[in-house]
């Protein structure tokens, strides 16, 4: 039992245990990198200052609570999450190809382990989390005829939580340090004995902040596709999209409370010296391992089931068919769901549970691919017969498939205890489980990117800068993960700094190599953005369904209106839009009326921003300002809900205007 | 959701549109988001009786409950939160009949039975720390008071939004927002009882038979 | 056709909205406080008065009331019931006891394997 009040002793009352000493200026990595985060920073505050962009940012997206805003506010999000998890990447390759024949490589060891645990965090967190929400906050809406979600204004305030977890993370790059545990921070390692400093304060407050935003998006979307959905669309006419978001907002409810609790109680060992998960005093460690992977699994499958939603989208448009199989598709969706809850112990199989434990979780691990299976079959039985146009999102489809298969290929592998004694925690492993993460949830969301940008801009993306990311991400991901499979078949385990064995090294250079690739494919996907919005004009998207799709966002132009469809659709057929292109359907073009809709706020970001300010207070120690912000948090909130006056109606003759707008463009296109 | 034929019989042009609606009363999904929100705090307090169940035999050749608990307090807190309970149930009886007094005097009484909860369980907490039983001292202790404490920390929060709840009561009646809040209120504070009933049941009933 | 549908959507709301306003009534109330009265009153004689020799048998008995409380409050205080919301909440409710009763039990399972494996022939209770 550690006393925290020593460890308070040393701090100061103004500025806690922050210091000089805190920030690392002995350490050029950090520096640079400090250097040139300042210097892209102050130019993007000068150039929008210079464009006199504050106030139209703030008025029109920080304060927004249009859904397909924020949206595209968690896209950007995670893209720029994804920058720096993937330099935690290519540092981490860089390193681990550099280490051999007595070389300690370039990054000493508190760096290199703040390193691999800032890399998962970041890419689960702060880059697929916010991708996964961005794609269904926008999309889920539109396809079942919804002007907004359920809850508009705490649908702002969880993306402000999101990024005020994102910031808090970033912030530990410069001052202090972040978690040297592993993106679990298992304990007894995460506990202040043996991690006394700030790094893993950060990772909890950092956490616990986008937790909140996380989960009341998960329960925003839940009722929105519960009680937001067109006259018509009954359950089993929902798009495959929407249903896979609703069990993966289903997930979020039930998953995340589980990891809020779990990081309560480690910060309350840290802080309070509670012994949960020490090793004397009768607390037990492995309870937080068991404890956070009941979060941990459903967190996966969070994450793909959006993946596998969008690919069926994808897949039926683009085979000009159906979905084969909906309602066996409907099925597996909602089985994976409930198996998702069965199978945590295959993350610690070695932890010693004994045999009986062992065999329970490895066949309901084997069980749960039986449903993926079947999907990946309704896929191809969609494609069998069709007319495949190869564009952008089918062809990261088509990846996936392949891709996909060979990762759950592995996992099954993993599922047998026996072979996971052998296996566990080996670079086979990681090879697994970003064979599934890249190959299932990023292929996907490229997939979902590229298909649902026309319907978000306006204007398609640029293809052949597309294509070229599309490559190059593919061949990068083979050369990188491939050579981590053999590896972890030799025996190499996961987060080493240095190699004695000089033989291993070619396979580490390969997968170095493979790392350059998936940057050229970063660096592809950032070009194709840029080329496309210089292209617009011959990119223009003027039907609102540039690619004859089958579900009701295509059916509002493109981008959509402030109030997504000016009439509420009325469903008659699984592909709803499909349905009225074929039976010749006519948009209206008079008898508007004006359209409730809800106001913008300030206070998510307010009250993000003081949640900001409390983590930092609490991770510095510096009670005060943790006090201070968070009477402050309280007083807001409660200030927020004597606003009785949450939205306005847009009136009558400007959703006409809109409307005649959009029949001119349709015309223009239909003379081009 | 709203039911719509939508069979469509030959001939006839099928309506793919509304061209009236009213549809999404607002606040119409308030209900069901709370029940969710309600649901994975469920989830919390269900993480830290797992915690107790794994961690409560782990005395550390400390105390144990039955050195530590009172069960006739127990018992009066107990019936403290029933009492609160059933005093809600009045103010929402006083709501349907759309009464704003009797509705706020309901609360403040409801208020006054969930502070003497709290009172009673700060009062045990100091009386057992002061015996040495601190958070610290084991793990069972550090999943007691975390899991006691929890609740605890919700019926606070509660109360908070008690007293706002009579504020805006006061100032602009039994409008429909006040009318969902006091219910959303009314499933929280409700749902605060049956948590009790696994505290009082689980820690402190088969604690005393461990 | 089109009229019926437009009939159809207009009124679905306001009658949604009433039925959403389960307030109870004052007989309600009184039945399930009394219930919960008892449900808590037995429990705490048979632990107080040490009614069963057998703990085993006590603990068994107590908890049977604490689902019996936790069901009564749900019926006459939380007023759950198969038709609230379209039978969401009911559905939201048994997933999530669902989920409760994995992680419960399997924590519990699993934990308790590890212990019987890992640490035979230790008192957990009495462990420093």
């Amino acid at each position: 039992m550690t006393d925290p009040s020593t460890a308070a002793a040393a701090t100061s009352f103004l500025f806690g245990r922050l210091s000089w000493q805190s920030l690392p200026f002995h350490e050029p990595i950090l520096v640079a990198t400090f250097a040139v985060v300042a210097t892209g920073g102050i130019a993007l505050v000068g150039a929008i200052t210079w464009f006199r962009l504050w106030g139209y940012l703030w008025r029109e997206w920080f304060t927004s609570v249009d859904h397909k805003k924020i949206g595209i506010m968690y896209m950007v999000l995670g893209i720029v999450m994804l920058l720096r998890g993937f330099a935690d990447a290519i540092m981490m390759r860089l390193q681990q190809a550099m280490a051999f024949g007595g070389s300690e490589g370039y990054l000493p060891a508190h760096h290199y382990d703040q390193i691999f645990t800032a890399h998962g965090v970041i890419m689960i967190f702060f880059v697929a989390m916010p991708l996964v929400t961005g794609i269904m906050n926008f999309v889920v809406p539109l396809q079942i005829g919804a002007r907004d979600v359920s809850f508009p204004f705490l649908n702002n305030f969880s993306f402000w939580m999101t990024v005020g977890g994102a910031v808090l993370v970033m912030m530990s790059l410069f001052v202090g340090e972040f978690a040297k545990t592993g993106w679990l921070a298992y304990p007894p390692l995460s506990g202040i004995t043996y991690s006394p400093d700030v790094g893993v304060d950060y990772y909890i407050w950092g956490l616990q902040i986008a937790g909140v935003g996380t989960t009341l998006s998960g329960i925003n979307l839940l009722c929105t596709i519960v009680k937001m959905r067109a006259p018509g669309m009954t359950m089993m006419r929902l798009p495959v999209f929407t249903w896979t978001s609703l069990c993966t907002n289903v997930l979020i409810v039930a998953a995340f409370p589980v990891l809020t609790a779990v990081l309560a109680m480690l910060a309350l060992d840290r802080y309070v010296g509670t012994n949960f998960f020490t090793n004397d005093f009768g607390g037990n460690p492995m309870m937080y391992v068991n404890l956070i992977w009941i979060w941990g699994h459903p967190e996966v499958y969070i994450l793909i089931l959006p993946a596998f939603g969008i690919f069926s989208e994808v897949t039926s448009t683009f085979s000009g068919k159906r979905l084969f199989g909906y309602t066996s598709m409907v099925y597996a969706t909602v089985v994976i769901t409930v198996l998702s809850y069965l199978v945590w112990l295959h993350h610690f199989f070695t932890m010693g549970s004994g045999a009986s434990v062992n065999s329970f979780f490895g066949i309901t691990t084997m069980i749960i691919s039986i449903p993926t299976g079947a999907k990946m079959f309704n896929w191809l039985f969609t494609m069998y017969r069709g007319r495949i146009r190869f564009e952008l999102p089918m062809m990261w489809t088509l990846a996936f498939m392949l891709t996909f298969v060979i990762g759950g290929m592995t996992g099954v592998l993993l599922a047998v205890p026996p072979a996971d004694f052998v296996l566990h925690n080996s670079l086979f492993l990681v090879a697994h489980f970003h064979n599934v993460i890249i190959g299932g949830v990023l292929f996907g969301l490229f997939a979902g990117i590229s298909f649902w940008f026309p319907k978000a801009f306006g204007f398609k993306l640029d293809p052949f800068w597309g294509k070229l990311s599309f490559w190059f991400w593919v061949t990068g991901f083979y050369a990188a993960f491939m050579p981590l499979y053999v590896l972890g078949l030799m025996g190499v385990t996961r987060r080493l700094r240095v190699f004695d064995d000089p033989s291993l090294q070619i396979w580490f250079v390969i997968a170095g190599f493979g790392a350059f690739l998936i940057a050229l494919g970063i660096l592809s996907f950032l070009i194709q953005i840029g080329v496309s919005i210089m292209r617009r004009e011959q990119l223009r998207d003027t039907t609102g369904d540039p690619w004859d799709a089958r579900t009701l966002e295509w059916a509002t132009s493109s981008p959509p209106p402030a109030y997504n469809f000016a009439f509420t659709p009325v469903v008659h057929d699984n592909d709803a839009w499909w349905d009225m292109k074929e039976r010749g359907y006519r948009r209206p073009l008079a008898g508007f009326k004006p359209i409730h809709m809800p106001k913008n706020t300030p206070t998510g970001v307010i009250l993000a921003a003081l949640s900001v300010a409390l983590g930092f207070g609490l991770v510095w120690y510096i009670w005060w300002l943790a006090a201070l912000s968070f009477v402050a948090i309280l007083a807001v909130a409660i200030a927020h809900t004597f606003d009785y006056h949450q939205s306005f109606d847009i009136p009558a003759d400007e959703v006409a205007r809109t409307e005649e707008a959009r029949t001119r463009l349709i015309a223009e296109g239909a003379r081009a | 959701m709203t039911s719509v034929a939508t069979a469509t019989t030959a001939g006839e042009a099928p309506v793919f549109h509304l061209e009236d609606e009213h549809a999404h009363a607002e606040g119409g999904s308030t209900m069901l988001g709370f029940w969710v929100y309600l649901m994975s705090d469920c989830l919390i307090f269900a993480m830290l009786f797992a915690a107790y169940g794994v961690l409560g035999g782990n005395f550390a050749a400390g105390p144990a409950p039955k050195d530590l608990f009172d069960l006739p307090l127990v018992a009066l807190n107990t019936a403290m939160l029933l009492f609160s309970s059933i005093t809600y149930g009045f103010a929402m009886l006083a709501m349907a009949r759309g009464q704003v007094r009797p509705t706020q005097l309901w609360l403040a009484v409801t208020a006054l039975f969930g502070l003497a909860f709290l009172s009673i369980e700060l009062y045990e907490f100091h009386h057992m720390i002061a015996e040495g039983a601190t958070p610290q001292r084991s793990a069972f202790l550090s999943a007691f008071f975390t899991l006691v404490g929890t609740h605890g920390l919700h019926v606070t929060f509660g109360l908070i939004w008690l007293v706002t709840l009579m504020v805006q009561l006061g100032r602009y009646g039994l409008i429909a927002a006040n009318r969902r809040r006091l219910m959303c209120l009314s499933l929280f504070w409700h749902f605060l009882d049956v948590i009790w009933i696994g505290v009082f049941t689980v820690v402190y009933l088969l604690g005393m038979l461990r | 056709m089109s009229t019926d549908v437009h009939a159809a959507a207009a009124d679905a709301p306001h009658a949604h909205h009433d039925a959403a306003e389960p307030h109870g009534s004052l007989k309600g109330y009184v039945i399930g406080f009394a219930l919960s009265v008892v449900l808590t009153a037995i429990p705490f004689w048979l632990v107080m008065g040490g009614v069963f020799a057998s703990p085993t048998a006590t603990a068994i008995v107590v908890l049977g009331f604490a689902i019996v409380q936790i069901v009564v409050h749900m019926v006459f205080f939380l007023h759950m019931n198969a038709r609230s919301e379209g039978g969401w909440t009911m559905l939201a409710l048994i997933f999530t006891i669902i989920i409760v009763v994995i992680a419960l039990t399997g924590s519990l399972w699993v934990m308790y394997h590890l212990n019987v494996n890992m640490m035979p022939g230790h008192d957990m209770s009495q462990m420093p």
